[in-house]
């Protein structure tokens, strides 16, 4: 057998890999339509489209624990190298961050129950759009985690600042509704929170992208690492 | 008190019962009881001296062969005890195979090697087909199906260890007993010859001794952990691995010890 053929060949170890890839990918979806059941819930104030939405956070926590020890396993037993080393160590970390994605949106709906009894506001367009921005950032960071495509997970990362300017945006326009009309203040609090953990969401959608480059280009990103490296190079040289 | 938590449900290929083993008067093995389920790998580690050789070849009768050895306790294939008076340790050996650490190909052709063990049972007419079975469950045959009447001993290690899988597979057995299979082998060698056990689970129940403990976490469903002729620890392979019973297995798999 060539190296070639030999390289081909597929190894059992690759049906566990893809086994464990399986699973992430039903997590994601999961966790995707969770934050996308509670958004629809705060949008309708519907308290029972947001209860649906909480249930649904048992089945991504138990499959990040059923990930976790697959994934622990496998380190033990196959003790992997290379991409295999990434690819574990990042399903660890991925499904960590799709878990509290699902908490995120726990309490997303959390606000949308409250939301439901509390004073309408005037239409927010600019958390639509945050909304929006995250789920797609979401989206696409789980796309490119199945297609493995380093590009896709850079352009997730991007957009972050992008939903931290609604963020703060949204907090504006809150304070500015709770200081004409007292009244709103528990649904604009309930606002400034669904938000807040939109906001989070994206954060955890960037780390997903971050962790797509690893994985594919064996280079860390976060942190903006690489000039944090030079950086202590430097400080280094300077000692000398 | 050890800790074993491999049960067969019925469904044993292999089964210990207080065996022993003496060469003259020192005991290697001291009373171990152990089941064998049937289509799975069972890895048995430990540091050397442990017992793990010896008890591999009590599954096989291949310590008759040691004249100072002597076995007492019962090992029963399919509810049969194998050191039961009229049993053939021949016919033993022919339903529960040996591969051995070191390749012991016979200095024949390629052919000749696989067809040894069936023409010795007789002489079966589909002996092409068998000779061309077996190499194919050995991962063999794509590299050897043109030069067959080629000498074995011109194959290479990995390649040999390989022939001789298949020369085992051909009497059709029910047991494959590995005795460190690969630790002759380079790391692709070595490779292959996982990737087989793998493969030939499926149909044989599988033994593995080695001294690599890599080796038992990756190919093995069941792990039994040896240390100076006791069973200390017998369980899943995951849980040997990650969160041992017993701190002297965790010693020993965390490099501590041995």
């Amino acid at each position: 057998m060539s190296p070639a053929d030999s390289a081909r060949a597929s190894r059992h170890f690759d049906h566990e890999l893809q086994e464990l890839r399986e699973l992430l990918l039903r997590m994601a979806t999961r966790s995707e339509e969770q934050v996308r059941d509670a958004l629809t819930a705060v949008k309708r104030r519907d308290a029972q489209a947001a209860q649906h939405s909480i249930e649904r956070d048992r089945e991504i926590d138990a499959l990040e624990l059923d990930i976790e020890e697959r994934a622990i396993n496998l380190l033990a037993r196959r003790q992997p190298m290379a991409t295999d080393l990434r690819t574990l160590v990042s399903t660890l970390k991925i499904s960590n961050d799709l878990e509290r994605v699902g908490d995120h949106a726990v309490n997303i709906a959390q606000c949308a129950r409250r939301l439901a009894e509390a004073v309408p506001l005037p239409n927010l367009s600019e958390l639509d759009r945050m909304a929006d921005v995250s789920t797609e950032m979401l989206r696409d960071a789980i796309a490119a985690f199945i297609d493995r495509d380093p590009d896709l997970a850079r352009d997730v990362c991007r957009r972050d600042d992008q939903v931290d300017r609604y963020n703060d945006s949204v907090f504006r326009v809150m304070l500015a509704e709770m200081s004409r009309n007292p009244n709103t203040i528990v649904a604009a609090v309930q606002m400034m929170l669904v938000a807040r953990n939109l906001e989070r969401i994206a954060d955890l959608a960037t780390n997903l992208g971050e962790d797509v480059i690893y994985i594919v280009e064996a280079r860390t990103v976060k942190h903006h690492a690489e000039e944090l490296r030079s950086d202590q190079e430097g400080e280094g040289e300077f000692d000398q | 008190m050890p800790t074993i938590r491999v049960k067969a449900d019925g469904d044993a290929a292999l089964e210990t019962r207080d065996v022993h083993v003496h060469y003259d008067d020192a005991e290697a093995i001291k009373g171990i009881t152990m089941e064998i389920p049937r289509n799975r790998v069972v890895a048995l580690i430990g540091p050397s001296g442990c017992g793990k050789s010896t008890l591999l070849r009590c599954f096989n009768r291949m310590n008759d062969l040691v004249p100072a050895a002597r076995v007492t306790g019962e090992v029963l294939f399919q509810g049969e005890n194998l050191y039961a008076d009229h049993v053939d340790p021949v016919e033993v050996r022919r339903r529960i195979g040996m591969v051995f650490q070191k390749p012991n190909p016979f200095p024949k052709s390629i052919y000749d090697n696989v067809a040894f063990g069936p023409r010795l049972y007789g002489r079966p007419k589909d002996l092409d087909d068998i000779v061309e079975r077996s190499l194919r469950q050995a991962a063999l045959w794509d590299e050897v199906k043109d030069r067959l009447g080629h000498n074995a001993l011109g194959l290479s290690g990995g390649q040999q260890q390989r022939l001789c899988i298949a020369r085992a597979l051909a009497v059709t057995p029910e047991v494959l007993l590995m005795d460190e299979p690969a630790s002759a082998l380079d790391p692709i060698a070595t490779a292959k010859i996982e990737e087989l056990i793998q493969e030939l689970v499926e149909h044989y129940t599988i033994v593995i001794v080695t001294h690599n403990m890599q080796q038992a976490a990756r190919v093995s469903h069941f792990t039994a952990y040896l240390y100076l002729g006791d069973l200390v620890e017998y369980d899943v392979t995951d849980t040997i691995f990650t969160a041992p019973n017993e701190k002297h297995t965790e010693d020993y798999v965390t490099g501590r010890f041995g």
